[in-house]
């Protein structure tokens, strides 16, 4: 157990885990994740029946959440753990620490500087240079001996406080990633604009729904919202220049109706939740007059195709053809459905249908008009796009009539004699209504991070010793040395600014070091460099 | 156009120079303690360094003194001539390189980075102008600038030739002022690690040489700065870059919270920068781990580089996610 401590909390191990997690991380970003894209990953099943089932039984689908995932990164932050907190009670000393007296050959230290004198006696020289040590936010220590004082000084502990500081917020970004799959949740729904299709936060009003493991339905804040208007500017070429989505909302159980624009990279921030506009296109209004001369009109909200807006979806009325008398059976089913294609644009060359615009230039319904039995009643879950499959191929729903295109306000009148009109359309949003409370952790974490990460890579630990002793005529004698814990330039122009600055204090003539007349074995030193 | 033509000749400079003049100034000042100075800023932590714990037991290690050697000769001096050209060259490529970005900015009314051609251009500029920030620095990494314009050119030949879009206005997805910040951050930290993986690719290629190893990637080692510098470059680079990726990936996830909902979702794009990070993180580890050898370290910070490179060409060409926009 404590060797397997001891790999675990190693560099080795660390490094080790680090370079797994980024390999485990690679096979996410090139398989379809279902978290992200369900329908591609069936689709990738379907098209790899052999290797799809086992990559599934391998969390392949699902890599961000697979246990081994899990395995490398808990392992990683145990390690970590491991290693930081002997690091941080070693740093918490260190940061009492008194500076250890100095060595006893200064001139042997990379940085050194002899012959600096003071007019006062060792202890009085000693203070002076303690306290423009302490002015620069050195901590010093003083130390009476025999033969003189020497004053001990060191700085950059913040290079420490910074590297831990980096590690511990990795934790934090942790527990807040945690806290937001916990606590979080996401809800979509797609809005067709207009007074009659708002909706409120609650579970049954959306089209799919995820919540955190510890949120339940009732957790979501309450509020309700509808879409008024929804405006897209495009280019020529098609390319949307700008997407808003006027919404009218109500917060709380009885709050006062506000307004708000929801533009793509500027959602609504509400209270406990926030609203994102993902997406938008076309619904038909389409109004069917049945045989019995009853009319219904329905908004269908179409499935966007591509980026000229092409869609698809479904016009269904299973309510028509019903005898309002009664004097016919309901057993002759004659439910009705048109499964259009909506082109905003008709392109000059008919043949293709693809719009040519995304804007609606010359908008056109594509219909073919279904009857028999939808197969709604069966209970299954059925798509709101398209027919069932099984209804059309068991012949209890047959096509009647050709394909028609009309045109707005058009009418097509079918073979029994009911008629169907394109009203015209109007827009929808795909809106979703996400919350995270983990994120501001994560985001103080990261920032946190960042400040750690920079002074971890720019603080240096670096000490500084003066030896005061005095001279033949009752005056005191400074040397002074400079050792850094990392090999740097910018130490040596730190230590002779420190030398300087000393000189100035007491207009003491300075000897020169005895290094300068050999360059090559102290190179570090300050008047070499200059 | 002519930014490339710029880069190239600045190539040839630098390839007579490194070609021709081994024997001249720059190869042997390469090696002259003044790359000691510049280079040291920011190097690991010793992890146990005698000389920290205890001053007294150790001596201030002697650098080995280096006679510079002032023989030239009329090769080795119209070799340095060239360099120097290609260095002139160099600035007034990285100008007309600087124009281009200026002049479609001004095109478009907008940033000039809001698609992948022009990430590309910025990302490069960076490069370059970082390389000129090392030769500021660092007269003696002249020998570099070979490697350093032929990765120009071959980046901004293939932009040129596969990338090029038109000039247009953003996509709405892209109109946030985070497209200024995320995005530049993201392009100069790419920009600038390209200026850490040239050194880095070189100092294997030199110590490989140095051990012994003469056949190809090998053999260009000889003409190099010493492997010693070249490494240290390379780290102080990359541990400039670092910081700047970190926070390119920390706009990225605002941004994403804003515009998708979520501030990391795992879309390939996402992944790969934090391969990328995760990578250069174990090299800055294992840089500062004494038990692990210089080469080893190396090689991680190639690997990072390459997935820096996977990112942004498999990944945009390959892979579906939320960063592809139209025109790539």
């Amino acid at each position: 157990m404590r060797a397997f401590w001891r790999w675990l909390t190693s560099m080795r191990t660390a490094l080790l885990l680090l370079f797994l997690l980024a390999v485990a991380a690679i096979p996410g970003s090139l398989l379809p994740q279902r978290n992200l894209a369900p329908e591609r990953v069936n689709q990738y099943l379907r098209d790899h029946p052999d290797l799809g089932p086992w990559l599934d039984r391998l969390w392949m689908f699902a890599v961000y959440s697979s246990p081994w995932f899990s395995a490398i990164y808990l392992l990683l932050f145990a390690s970590l753990i491991g290693c930081l907190v002997p690091r941080l009670s070693q740093h918490l000393r260190a940061l009492k620490a008194v500076p250890p007296d100095a060595p006893k050959r200064l001139d042997r230290l990379p940085q050194h500087a002899d012959g600096l004198h003071h007019d006062g006696d060792p202890a009085a020289a000693a203070g002076a240079v303690a306290a423009l040590l302490r002015k620069r936010r050195w901590r010093v220590a003083v130390r009476e001996h025999p033969d003189g004082v020497t004053v001990a000084a060191e700085k950059g502990y913040v290079k420490e406080t910074g590297n831990l500081l980096f590690h511990f917020s990795l934790l934090a970004l942790l527990i807040g990633v945690a806290a937001g799959s916990w606590y979080g949740w996401e809800a979509n729904r797609i809005v067709v604009a207009g007074p009659d299709y708002g909706f409120c936060d609650s579970i049954p009003q959306y089209d799919e729904t995820a919540l955190g493991a510890r949120v339940g339905p009732e957790d979501l804040p309450p509020f309700c919202l509808q879409l008024d208007d929804f405006s897209v500017d495009y280019l020529d070429n098609g390319q949307p220049l700008d997407f808003a989505a006027k919404v009218t909302y109500t917060e709380g159980l009885n709050g006062a109706a506000r307004q708000a624009t929801i533009a793509v990279n500027d959602p609504l921030r509400l209270d406990g939740a926030s609203v994102y506009l993902f997406g938008h296109g076309y619904a038909p209004i389409v109004r069917y007059t049945d045989r019995y001369g009853v009319s219904q009109t329905t908004v269908a909200a179409f499935l966007v195709d591509d980026d000229f807006l092409t869609s698809h979806g479904l016009a269904a009325f299973p309510d028509a053809n019903v005898d309002p008398t009664g004097a016919t059976p309901r057993a002759d089913r004659a439910q009705t459905a048109f499964s259009c294609v909506y082109l905003p644009t008709v392109p000059d060359d008919v043949s293709l249908a693809r719009s040519a615009h995304p804007a609606e230039r010359n908008p056109a319904l594509m219909c073919s008009a279904y009857q028999g039995d939808l197969g709604l009643d069966v209970g299954r879950a059925q798509s709101v796009y398209e027919l069932d499959r099984r209804q059309l191929d068991s012949g209890a729903l047959r096509q009647v009539g050709t394909e028609t295109k009309l045109s707005s306000g058009q009418s097509w009148t079918l073979p029994d004699g009911s008629t169907m009109t394109f009203v015209g359309t109007r827009q929808w949003a795909a809106l979703s209504v996400r919350q995270d409370p983990g994120k501001t952790t994560v985001l103080i974490g990261a920032v946190a991070l960042l400040t750690g990460l920079l002074t971890s890579l720019t603080g240096r630990r670096r000490r500084v010793w003066a030896r005061v002793v005095p001279d033949a005529d009752g005056r005191s004698l400074i040397s002074l040395g400079g050792l850094p814990r990392t090999e740097q330039a910018s130490f040596a122009a730190e230590f002779a600014q420190l030398v300087s600055q000393l000189e100035e204090n007491h207009g003491a003539p300075v000897r020169p070091a005895a290094d300068v007349d050999d360059p090559g074995v102290h190179p570090g030193d300050a008047r070499v460099r200059r | 156009m002519w930014t490339i033509l710029g880069y190239t000749l600045a190539m040839l400079g630098y390839a007579v120079e490194y070609s021709f003049g081994a024997k001249g100034a720059v190869a042997r000042v390469a090696t002259a303690p003044r790359q000691r100075e510049l280079v040291s800023v920011g190097g690991p932590e010793r992890a146990h360094d005698p000389l920290w714990d205890d001053p007294d037991g150790a001596v201030a290690e002697p650098e080995p003194a280096v006679v510079v050697p002032v023989s030239t000769g009329e090769k080795g001096r119209r070799a340095a001539l060239f360099g120097r050209v290609a260095v002139v060259l160099t600035v007034l490529a990285t100008l007309t390189h600087g124009g281009v970005l200026v002049t479609r900015g001004l095109a478009a009314h907008r940033v000039p980075w809001g698609n992948m051609y022009e990430f590309v251009l910025a990302a490069c500029f960076v490069g370059a102008l970082s390389w000129l920030v090392v030769l500021v620095l660092r007269p003696t990494a002249r020998l570099l600038g070979l490697f350093v314009s032929l990765a120009m050119v071959i980046l901004l030949g293939f932009a040129m030739a596969v990338l090029h879009t038109q000039v247009a206005p953003l996509v709405p997805a892209l109109n946030s002022y985070w497209l200024k910040i995320h995005v530049s951050a993201a392009a100069s930290s790419s920009g600038i690690l390209l200026m850490a993986f040239i050194p880095s690719a070189l100092f294997l290629a030199r110590e490989g040489w140095d051990r012994g190893k003469r056949s190809f990637p090998y053999s260009l080692g000889r003409r190099l700065p010493a492997a010693d510098s070249l490494e240290r470059l390379a780290f102080r680079v990359t541990v400039f870059a670092f910081p700047l990726w970190t926070f390119a990936i920390i706009c990225g996830a605002i941004w994403a919270e804003a515009a998708w909902g979520r501030y990391w979702g795992w879309d390939p794009k996402e992944t790969w920068s934090f391969i990328s990070w995760v990578v250069y993180a174990g090299y800055l580890h294992a840089r500062a781990t004494p038990s692990v050898r210089k080469t080893t370290a190396t090689w991680i910070a190639v690997a990072a580089w390459i997935t820096m490179l996977i990112n942004l060409y498999v990944i945009n060409f390959v892979a579906v996610g939320m960063h592809s926009y139209a025109g790539v």
